[in-house]
């Protein structure tokens, strides 16, 4: 019974931790897209 | 002169007379290992070494994994110390780009629910009987992640780690095997054939260069027992992308790669001795390890459900199936189901950006179970 409710624990903890964890990595991920906007290269840049 | 000579013709058949029935079939087993590995392409990089070494511990009177013996010293040195594992990672992050996790952010919550096999998995073996910290050590073998599992059995399982470390990457292996049932089963043919569309991301150097820095100091916040593991991995990330090392990352990618995957290899082939790998526990652990592998996948599969129920059909569910280590396994499995129902459909850039997610996931994953058992005491 002890082992059931560690192993229980450690999977809402552990499953819980790896979600949001990964889901803040994520929004860092996105944050950094946004401060970095990839530049967008001039269309007509060899015409002269 | 006669005495002389039966001693010495003595001390040459020793070996044999004291070959015993599971040193012979642990070298049988390490031949199956190198056999795999040359005839079908399974690993090689690791089962030649793993396979010779499981033949070399097993020769009797050799001594090698004695106090002193070449592979004791090998051992002690790289997978006692935690360095090996530490080392390879070292080598992944030079080798891996992780652009593709920019691709879609959002959908890096795949490769988080790609690691919920490796808890469920634990609960599983904790019913088997195996002790709290066996179980956490057999659970990981799900993150289909070599090193981390390695590192994770060295340090709080060091009786499995043989068992642990060839089940690990005889999986990783497999993957092509293992996933796609499970894939279909939990999918229906229109969730199948889902076109996410081509998705082409350009991400400024700058970016490639931060981003490494801030997951090492994010994870090892969240999880500090993790920081050998992801912050090996986000060093040899950040020679690559910083762009001004270039040597360092070739090294990384390359001689430090190849060495201490070979070293890692012999080790872990060292810990297959007959008479600790031949046992009952074994097998429940190669069993477990393949539930851990088979419930990551279906837990990535129905969270991909979920996704693609809230977007309104817009995700694939198969993508969920690449959050785990695999790489790039894993995605490829995911394109190549996803094509098998619609030829005209490309998972791959999808399905590599949450099993690039799912690298750094295995590690989380690892890390916050560390956290738990040592803030629990129980290590």
């Amino acid at each position: 019974m002890e082992n059931l409710e560690f192993g229980l624990s450690l999977a809402l903890v552990g499953m819980g931790g790896t979600l949001v964890g990964l889901y803040i990595l994520g929004l860092i991920s996105s944050l950094l897209l946004k401060i970095f906007p990839v530049k967008n290269q001039p269309a007509n840049k060899d015409k002269k | 002169m006669l005495e002389i000579i039966k001693i010495a013709l003595s001390a040459l058949v020793e070996g044999v007379m004291n070959m015993g029935f599971n040193e012979a079939l642990m070298i049988l087993i390490g031949g199956l290992l190198i056999f795999l590995a040359i005839r079908y392409g399974f690993e090689p990089l690791l089962l030649i070494p793993i396979g010779f070494g499981a033949i070399l511990v097993n020769l009797p009177m050799t001594g090698l994994m004695e106090p002193g013996g070449l592979l004791r010293v090998i051992y002690d040195a790289g997978i006692v110390t935690e360095l090996f594992p530490c080392l390879v990672f070292i080598g992944i992050g030079a080798m891996a780009d992780f652009t593709p996790i920019f691709v879609n952010p959002k959908i890096l919550l795949l490769s988080a629910a790609g690691q919920f096999g490796i808890f469920l998995t634990v609960i599983l073996a904790l019913l088997l009987g195996f002790s709290k910290v066996d179980a956490c050590a057999i659970g990981i073998i799900g993150a289909c992640d070599g090193p981390t599992a390695i590192y994770f059995s060295s340090q709080y399982a060091p009786g499995l780690i043989g068992a642990i470390s060839v089940a690990a990457y005889s999986y990783m292996s497999l993957v092509p095997l293992i996933q796609p049932p499970v894939m279909r089963m939990l999918t229906t043919k229109k969730e199948r054939m889902i076109n996410m569309g081509v998705s082409k991301i350009s991400v400024r150097p700058v970016v490639k260069i931060l981003f490494p820095i801030i997951v090492t100091i994010f994870v090892s916040l969240l999880a500090p027992k993790g920081a050998p593991l992801i912050g090996m991995l986000m060093l040899g990330n950040f020679l690559r992308e910083c762009g001004v090392v270039a040597r360092l990352s070739s090294t990384a990618q390359n001689e430090l790669a190849n060495i201490v995957t070979l070293l890692l290899g012999i080790s872990i082939g060292a810990t297959m001795s007959g008479d600790t790998f031949v046992r009952l526990i074994t097998l429940k652990v190669f069993a477990l390890g393949l539930v851990a592998i088979i419930l990551d996948t279906a837990c990535g599969v129905l969270l991909g459900k979920l996704m693609c129920f809230l977007s309104g059909g817009k995700i694939n569910p198969l993508i969920g199936a690449a959050g785990i280590s695999a790489f790039p396994m894993s995605a490829r499995c995911v394109q190549k189901v996803g094509q098998q129902e619609n030829p005209q459909n490309f998972l791959l850039m999808h399905a590599v950006s949450v099993n690039t997610g799912g690298q750094v996931g295995s590690i989380m994953a690892a890390a916050i179970m560390i956290s738990i058992i040592i803030k629990l005491g129980l290590v």
